[in-house]
């Protein structure tokens, strides 16, 4: 493998945990709800996949529980602030804080452990073709995974009557509920939406990226995802590139660092979100597609008038 | 237009409300009303605002469940459970508030509202044949938010048409419309009572009452007071079901006192910064002392925006677009425009003109912070607040507006509608402003309050201040008005003289007859 393939793999493996999370994020934005609490699904989905591998053996249990974990928590957050209308931005905040309290206690026996790296697919005979095989047939699953689900999720939003019914629901829930529309189990399932992705964002961190449980190990890329919705302006194609765009220069910086070019580390660290954020506002310039694009009802709550 | 042959013979009973009543806490916003809807007519719902006509069609549109009381539809009972329901019934509803998308397009809006059997490839194609065959031109493909209020009425009335419905609910239909669109959809709805359906209207411009609905339906505070054929009656008889007491007679002398030149807006361009809002294109308007000079016009052409940059809340590039007293502020805040003997009364008033968690004398200082007319400052520095000048302020207010709260210093919040509006007009007419501006005075007030409202304001333009209105009520406009001007989309016309004006020439202004093409241009920049 070339140092060009090295670099280029090493870029995805950055960039796939940011777009699973901010995928779904972007599903339950659009519905209207704001749910801060991505950190906190991502880290029990990390602590749960990589404690399911340990006891079973199998990374894809692992994937399983921790897609099963990021549900239950994004299920706590859409009981209380959908059933029981609890302010947005609060509920998430607790959520993250839980998150990483409870994954550090339910991790602590699993710290150091050496753990189970979940696979590259490998397809006899494309995998091994020259320059393309390995970068094209032979990532890890779960990096197809986050590119097929942000093809459906564009694809859902922009074309079918479910993706208008969210849309709808996020743009005006009262008009939405006036029209019949069930607004409360539209945003249910798009927090539940979210909170699986966020959990198989958890899952790739502890089970490919560096598959051991590191306590606290999302280290704010909860927080980015979050960054990455809102400057793609709610598009999926531009939230895949903002992902890749921040891994690409969180990579480059780390060989930059190992190059010993002299630059504070520091700053080399910092420069990943600084393209993302210089990128996504020359994108997000574009006023009018930006206010069209945003959900007009994100973060209010809705109790229906009977 | 004609008024459809009241005599058809074969009409039958469509729909029947027995003893409706819808409780909210304690609150009996519908008392056990009756209603009878045939085939074939247009039933007016007459009432003032707050007398439970929404409730009402709420609950037959499945919107609201009733607390009590039996509904029949084509002589079977029946629980309506949701608006889905209903438009399963044949039950289509054009709501005052449209329940529309702005980020959507029309297709798209429509075909939310639409049962799985009307949802086809071919929705975009019966949208445009069906809006043309009844004269309401929509490109299914447009964005909601490019649209104009009329435009997105059509909106509505096509989802409705698309259904075929039985039974068609207007709210409010006319409000947002110029005379000659009114005209238009009247001759839609008789169109479609011919052909079978009902209507029921929900209106409280009696004159039109009169000339398009064969039976009528009057509500006050929930309950039915009359059932009556509306063209046996006057429109002065109407509005005294609906009030209940006869309406007080708004005085008006002529304006004989004008004087300078105490508002001017000159060449006042200023531009949306959201794609929602409406730019203002070259607007030159003079009020002058002791009249008073409306502008009328169709809600959403401007008149929010013309509002901000005459009170300062939008700040202008060019300091001449707004004189005050003589005094260039185009490129002042609202504070310093204040400080010019001004005064400004937003449209909302719950929210805008007054925050509903604060109390009445803290709304007072929220105006009256940065002027000091009287002798006594309502705050002293940074932090000192004048709390006994406040509340004596808020007791004249309170006493010379009437305005009824259930304690003197209540939440601004806790008031009704009306009070609320006699509150905020109230605060800045006890300043005596030689220039006031007042977006849609009497909007959603009781017609009591209205009349005081109006009554005021006359009373202080005689007095030599200069007042500008935006209204959308043309009644109020002919009632209050010196002169008229017509604002269309960011567009304002010259002002006429209000006795040489015409409802049919102000509806042709208001669909844009002044409006100067090489201004819009400008206006149709980038997507």
């Amino acid at each position: 493998m070339s140092a060009y393939e090295a670099i280029i793999l090493t870029v995805i493996t950055a960039s796939t945990p940011l777009l699973l999370a901010a995928i779904g994020e972007l599903v339950v934005e659009r519905s209207g709800v704001l749910n801060l609490g991505i950190e906190g699904m991502m880290v029990m989905g990390a602590v749960s996949g990589f404690a399911i591998a340990q006891v079973t053996g199998s990374a894809w249990l692992g994937v399983l529980m921790a897609m099963f974990a990021g549900i239950a928590m994004s299920l706590l957050f859409a009981f209380m602030t959908q059933t029981l209308v609890a302010n947005q931005v609060a509920t998430g905040l607790s959520i993250t804080l839980l998150g990483l309290g409870l994954s550090g206690l339910i991790g602590s026996s699993f710290v150091g452990m050496p753990g189970l790296k979940l696979g590259y697919l490998n397809i006899p005979g494309l995998s091994d073709l020259p320059v393309v095989g390995k970068l094209v047939f032979g990532q890890d699953p779960l990096v197809y995974i986050s590119i097929a689900l942000t093809i459906g999720v564009a694809y859902v939003l922009k074309r079918t009557r479910i993706g208008l019914i969210i849309r709808a629901v996020g743009q005006n829930h009262d008009s939405a509920h006036a029209l019949g529309y069930p607004v409360i189990k539209v945003r249910y399932a798009c927090i539940a939406f979210g909170g699986m992705t966020s959990g198989l964002a958890g899952a790739y961190l502890s089970l490919v990226y560096t598959p051991q449980w590191i306590e606290n190990m999302t280290a704010g890329r909860g927080w980015i995802a979050l960054a990455l919705v809102v400057f793609s302006t709610w598009l999926p194609g531009r939230l895949a590139a903002g992902a890749y765009l921040f891994g690409g220069v969180w990579i480059l910086g780390l060989y930059a660092q190992g190059m010993g070019l002299g630059i504070p580390s520091q700053l080399l660290s910092s420069l990943p979100y600084v393209a993302t954020i210089l990128a996504l506002i020359v994108i997000s310039t574009n006023r009018r597609l930006s206010v069209i694009n945003t959900p007009a009802s994100l973060g209010q709550g809705f109790v229906p008038d009977r | 237009m004609s008024i459809s042959n009241p005599s058809k013979s074969a009409t039958s009973v469509l729909l029947e409300v027995h003893a409706l009543t819808k409780k909210f806490g304690d609150f009996a916003a519908n008392k056990g009303v009756n209603l009878v809807l045939e085939a074939g007519k247009i039933h007016a719902l007459l009432g003032e605002n707050g007398a439970g006509k929404s409730t009402l069609v709420k609950m037959i549109y499945g919107a609201l469940q009733p607390t009590s009381g039996r509904i029949v539809w084509q002589g079977k009972e029946l629980h309506i459970d949701n608006p889905a329901a209903a438009r399963e019934l044949g039950i289509g509803m054009v709501f005052q508030h449209f329940s529309l998308f702005e980020a959507l397009t029309v297709a798209e809006n429509i075909s939310l509202a639409l049962p799985a059997q009307l949802r086809n490839k071919d929705l975009n194609h019966r949208i445009a044949s069906l809006s043309k065959d009844y004269g309401l031109p929509l490109n299914p493909d447009a964005l909601v938010a490019d649209l104009s209020v009329g435009e997105r009425q059509r909106i509505e009335i096509v989802r409705c048409l698309l259904q075929e419905p039985r039974l068609l609910i207007m709210d409010e239909p006319t409000a947002v419309l110029t005379p000659q669109e009114a005209e238009a959809l009247f001759a839609t709805l008789n169109r479609l009572t011919n052909e079978g359906c009902a209507v029921l209207y929900i209106s409280h411009r009696l004159e039109e009452v009169k000339q398009l609905c064969h039976d009528a339906t009057i509500l006050r505070h929930g309950e039915v007071v009359a059932q009556l054929d509306p063209q046996q009656e006057t429109a002065a008889t109407l509005a005294q079901h609906m009030v209940g007491t006869s309406v007080h007679q708004i005085s008006r002398q002529s304006a004989d006192n004008i004087g300078d030149v105490l508002l001017e807006l000159q060449n006042l361009n200023q531009y949306s910064d959201t794609p929602f809002g409406v730019d203002l294109l070259g607007i030159n308007l003079q009020v002058r002392s002791g009249e008073i000079v409306s502008i009328a016009g169709i809600a959403g052409n401007g008149q929010g925006e013309l509002f901000a940059a005459i009170s300062g809340e939008t700040v202008n590039a060019d300091r001449d677009a707004v004189t005050i007293q003589t005094m260039p502020c185009g490129q002042l805040g609202i504070n310093a425009r204040r400080q010019l003997q001004s005064a400004f009364v937003p449209e909302e008033r719950n929210g805008h003109a007054a925050v509903g968690e604060f109390s009445l004398t803290e709304n007072i200082l929220l105006s009256h912070h940065a002027v000091r007319d009287g002798e006594v400052a309502v705050q002293n520095g940074w932090s000192g607040i004048n709390r006994a000048e406040l509340a004596r302020i808020n007791q004249h207010v309170s006493d010379t507006y009437d305005v009824r709260s259930a304690s003197v210093d209540a939440e601004a919040g806790s008031l009704s509608g009306g009070n609320l509006q006699k509150f905020v007009v109230g605060r800045e007419l006890d300043r005596k402003p030689k220039v006031l501006v007042i977006n849609q005075p009497t909007w959603g007030v009781d017609a009591g309050a209205a009349a005081l409202i109006r009554q005021v304001l006359i009373d202080l333009s005689r007095q030599g201040s200069a007042i500008l209105v935006i209204s959308q009520d043309l009644d109020e406009i002919f009632e209050l008005s010196d002169r008229i001007a017509v604002i269309s989309r960011g567009q304002l016309s010259a002002a006429y003289g209000a006795s040489d004006m015409t409802r049919e020439e102000i509806g042709l202004l208001m669909s844009g007859a002044h409006e100067k093409a090489n201004l819009i241009q400008d206006q149709t920049g980038g997507i």
